[in-house]
């Protein structure tokens, strides 16, 4: 009970203060997920490829996956339960009542204030998932040491979306890149 | 009651089909009640769109809250939201279920170390999206280096501090910047 009542609250929390939607969310539940050990760091990046492949939000799916894997069938209620109250909660309040919820400059302010933090959020994430899972380095006190074959798959993949911006003129699909780093996964590792 | 029947497929629809997150879903709302329905104008969707964009929460959920809400008050709200989110809920509880020992076949895990990778490619290039379409002032550069700045150190020196903050530390700067802004115009 007292496991349900805590991811309840810790999907609470997440829900009422990640902005920017999808990646918005990624660095928010990484730290939460690593923090109380539910997920290692590769297991986190496996659950967001699944989540890329399948349908839906990655925060719900996210709250589903650890809710399970925490507390079965329970837990995945109680977190996705607390994923999505505070988007309810707060679209109702502004749908039934605040009409011009947008254009008060109060709140305009804010969202100026958010939407470059949203972006270096994603992007110091990327930073540092890419620092620890290709090179070993996620602190001081570890010493460095890279994963060359996945340095090598990942300039791969960067190449494969520079022909896909200049032949196609347009970026590959998400899955479409997951498919080829897996067999290349199992080719090279 | 037949209204909501049908908001209630509708929304079962898109969260069943709708890969690659809320954008995506915003084309795919669109389509469906604009052009196919006609329950609500080009303007009313883009205020509907703009504030699921700037509240917190997923898009997909914040538009279907707001879209059954307009269409079928609270009830409405309620099983759009429930709609919207059922299929993800189904497919990850199922998928949980059996991932652990699908990761124990040597292929398959070989093939996650690889994928791994391709995510972090994935974040990278969903960043760099939204800093292209990031407005370039001084005021954002500023912002963004001091964050992406401070994340990567207190990460590499191992210092626990929540981004949480960060959202609400810019959010606050953001609103000082605009009262100094406003002294500065009257002066």
């Amino acid at each position: 009970m007292e496991k349900l009542l805590f991811l309840f609250l810790t999907f609470l929390e997440i829900g009422t203060v990640s902005f920017g939607g999808g990646y918005g969310m990624i660095s928010l539940i990484r730290e939460k997920v690593l923090q109380y050990g539910w997920l290692s760091e590769s297991d986190f990046l496996n659950f967001i490829a699944v989540s890329e492949s399948t349908p839906g939000p990655l925060a719900v799916n996210m709250a589903t996956f650890i809710g399970s894997s925490q507390a079965g069938l329970a837990g995945a209620a109680a977190a996705t339960l607390g994923v999505v109250l505070p988007s309810f909660v707060i679209i109702l309040i502004i749908a039934a009542l605040i009409r011009s919820f947008l254009k008060y400059s109060g709140i305009q302010a804010f969202l100026s204030g958010i939407r470059p933090c949203v972006v270096a959020m994603i992007l110091a994430t990327a930073l540092t998932m890419a620092g620890s899972t290709l090179l070993g380095f996620s602190s001081l006190s570890e010493e460095i040491t890279p994963d060359v074959h996945g340095i090598g798959l990942f300039a791969c993949l960067l190449l494969l979306h520079g022909l896909s911006v200049k032949i196609w003129k347009k970026k590959p699909s998400p899955i479409l890149m997951i498919l080829i780093s897996a067999g290349l996964g199992m080719l090279i590792y | 009651m037949k209204k909501l029947c049908c908001l209630f497929l509708t929304f079962l629809k898109i969260g069943a089909f709708t890969f690659g997150g809320g954008y995506a879903m915003i084309a795919l709302l669109e389509n469906e009640f604009i052009t196919r329905r006609h329950w609500m104008n080009q303007e009313e969707f883009l205020d509907m769109a703009a504030i699921a964009e700037s509240t917190p929460g997923p898009v997909a959920v914040n538009s279907a809250t707001y879209l059954g809400y307009k269409l079928g008050g609270v009830s409405g709200a309620f099983v759009s939201t429930a709609a919207v989110c059922l299929p993800s809920f189904v497919i990850i509880y199922l998928i949980s279920l059996f991932f652990d020992q699908f990761l124990t076949f040597t292929l398959v895990s070989k093939a996650f170390r690889g994928i791994q990778v391709c995510v972090i490619y994935l974040i990278f290039s969903a960043g760099i999206r939204m800093l292209k379409s990031l407005k370039r002032t001084v005021f954002n550069c500023v912002i963004l280096i001091a964050v992406i700045c401070s994340m990567v150190v207190c990460t590499v020196l191992s210092v626990n501090f929540s981004s949480i903050f960060y959202v609400l530390i810019c959010g606050c700067v953001g609103i000082g910047g605009f009262l100094v802004q406003r002294i500065l115009q009257r002066k």
